[in-house]
């Protein structure tokens, strides 16, 4: 596996380190369509610069404001956000896609921030759970959350109570069970699944009502 | 992980010019839900990654009254959402939406799904040297093998195939488009599979420069269905997985063309010719039902802790040609 082996852009990976986001820009054509077939594809290849492996410089947008720091490519969203940027809400428990207490917003949509490169989430808008607390006023789910006791020792809390922002905004007339299957992506040791449950059906409800 | 250069090509093309013709070196990164556990493991240990998803055509889904089309960067929920998809094909949209919780399916895609890597437990382990890691031997045949294969004939590394879309595909006659260095390519999804010996293989027949682009599905009204024998209800992959579709065999039509496929018994999706072969021609009933997932585990030689994969077998054949046909759930009640 030696470098020599390789092709095209990594031998000008020192000199193209860190210029990414610029020269994509100039890159060229959509999806192949049957009329590409037999076109040799690697003409265009080299243009694509290669970012890293040194420390490449990122910009996120978290919680609404932008912030930088400089990683190395194999860095996750979640130890950018903890370790470079300390955004310490979300958690890192299995660092395996299996447990959800890193969940965080992309898009609006959960992911599991353990499991996505921090370059992957350049230009999106990412929410954690410090997003449902402005100064003393906690948002209606972590609200809910602490009325309805649906914690123990909490470790997991930020974690669904990201998610299940989540569930609630996509619909905010959610029967129990489309409550439960939000829940599906986030594991409690503790246990407090049906807390958790009656307080996101409980602001369900009061939609409801309305 | 190793640490590695991180390439965000645009174009399909110009992610295949990026890719090398052997394995190891360079992967292909979608979701990141399975490549990233790999390298977290530093069972893979590429030195370049190269993005798909800054190719935005490769995600969508087209339906036309002749094939739908689902491209390789589409998300595991988008297909589990999509109205158009669950008239035609339910059993594809309920496997996308049994796959682990919600995070995973708005990251995970279908290139990923098929392409994923297995999930025997020695393989994942750095430092068990199996056949696939460039070992000599296999260590599931005699060691822990609950979640492998029952169709073992022939295979000297016993996995299964870890996609729950394959099965519910390759029962729908999906076709797969491919590109390359050379251009494009297709093929069936049925052949699509391998079943791998040594570590220049992986679990389909892709080579190492090659990317999927995208799925083809005929329209054609045939009644469809994936049942799922599942130890939990997210996080897990099914223990056992039957996935059916047949042109008739509703209100007392005979059922034809019949297709079944059975995930997780074998080291690729197994097509189950014989139980195919006894449902043939017949009204979809319970008798007929039962008797075609007794078919379906026939010839299956189990390990030493997974012959209760059998019995399963026989359920999820049985369950999903009745879902597929509309009949009574007697399970769920
Ligand atoms: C907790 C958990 C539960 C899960 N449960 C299930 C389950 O029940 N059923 C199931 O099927 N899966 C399950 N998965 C596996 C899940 O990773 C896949 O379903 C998912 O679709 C992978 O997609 P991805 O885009 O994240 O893949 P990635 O991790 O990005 O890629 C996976 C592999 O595919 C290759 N690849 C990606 N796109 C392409 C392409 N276009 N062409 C060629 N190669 C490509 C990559 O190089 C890599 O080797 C589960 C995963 C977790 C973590
Ligand atoms: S089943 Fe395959 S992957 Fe698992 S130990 Fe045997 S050779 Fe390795
Ligand atoms: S830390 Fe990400 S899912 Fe467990
Ligand atoms: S409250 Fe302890 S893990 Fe959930």
């Amino acid at each position: 596996m030696s470098d020599s082996k390789d092709k095209g852009g990594l031998s000008r990976r020192g000199f193209l380190q860190g210029s990414g986001a610029v020269a994509a820009a100039t890159a060229l054509g959509t999806i192949p369509t049957g009329a590409s077939a037999g076109q040799q594809a690697g003409g265009n290849g080299q243009q694509v610069p290669g970012m890293g492996p040194n420390g490449v410089k990122l910009s996120l947008n978290v919680n609404g404001r932008s912030m930088n720091t400089t990683v190395e490519p194999r860095v996750t969203l979640l130890d950018a956000l903890r370790n470079y940027l300390d955004v310490t809400g979300c958690k890192r428990v299995c660092d395996r896609g299996s447990c959800g207490a890193c969940t965080v917003l992309v898009d609006g949509k959960p992911v599991y921030s353990c499991s996505m490169l921090a370059l992957e989430a350049r230009d999106k808008p990412i929410r954690t759970a410090e997003s449902l607390v402005a100064g003393a006023k906690l948002d209606a789910v972590p609200e809910a959350f602490a009325r309805f006791d649906a914690q123990q020792c909490g470790f997991c809390t930020p974690g669904f109570v990201v998610a299940m922002k989540a569930v609630l905004e996509a619909n905010p007339k959610a029967t129990q069970a489309e409550v439960e299957r939000g829940l599906c992506g986030n594991i409690c040791r503790c246990g407090t699944y049906e807390q958790m449950r009656d307080a996101i059906y409980s602001l369900c409800n009061q939609q409801r009502r309305t | 992980m190793k640490n590695f250069t991180y390439f965000r090509p645009t174009t399909a093309e110009q992610a295949v010019a990026l890719l090398e013709n052997r394995w190891g070196n360079t992967e292909l990164l979608a979701g990141g839900t399975d490549l990233h556990d790999l390298q977290k493991e530093y069972v893979a240990q590429p030195s370049r990654v190269v993005s798909v998803t800054g190719i935005g055509a490769l995600a969508g889904i087209r339906v036309d009254e002749k094939q739908a089309t689902i491209g390789a960067g589409t998300k595991l929920a988008a297909i589990a959402e999509h109205a158009d998809l669950r008239r035609h094909f339910p059993s594809l949209c309920e496997a996308a939406s049994d796959i682990g919780g919600p995070q995973i399916r708005n990251m995970g895609t279908l290139g990923g799904n098929l392409c994923q890597r297995n999930r025997c437990w020695y393989f994942r382990d750095e430092h068990t040297p199996c056949l696939l890691k460039g070992g000599q031997r296999c260590y599931a045949l005699d060691g822990e093998n609950k979640y492998h294969a029952i169709f073992t004939q022939g295979r000297q590394c016993v996995i299964v195939n870890p996609s729950t879309l394959a099965p519910a595909l390759i029962a729908l006659g999906a076709g797969v488009n491919i590109l390359g260095p050379k251009g494009r390519r297709s093929t069936d999804l049925a052949k699509f599979f391998f079943s791998p010996a040594n570590a220049n293989d992986r679990e389909h027949t892709l080579a190492a420069n090659e990317m999927v682009l995208e799925v083809t599905i005929p329209v054609r009204n045939w009644a469809n269905a994936s049942y799922e024998v599942r130890q939990k209800l997210s996080y897990d992959w099914p223990l056992v997985q039957a996935a059916v579709a047949f042109q008739g065999g509703r209100n007392g039509a005979k059922a034809t063309g019949v297709r079944i496929v059975l995930g997780h018994v074998a080291p690729t999706p197994h097509i189950a010719e014989a139980a195919m072969k006894a449902l043939e021609g017949r009204d979809i009933t319970d008798a007929n039902a039962t008797a075609a997932g007794r078919a379906a585990a026939e010839g299956a030689k189990p390990l030493s802790q997974n012959a209760y994969k059998i019995r399963l077998v026989e359920v999820a054949v049985k369950r999903a040609l009745l879902m597929a046909a509309g009949m009574k759930r007697y399970w769920e009640m």
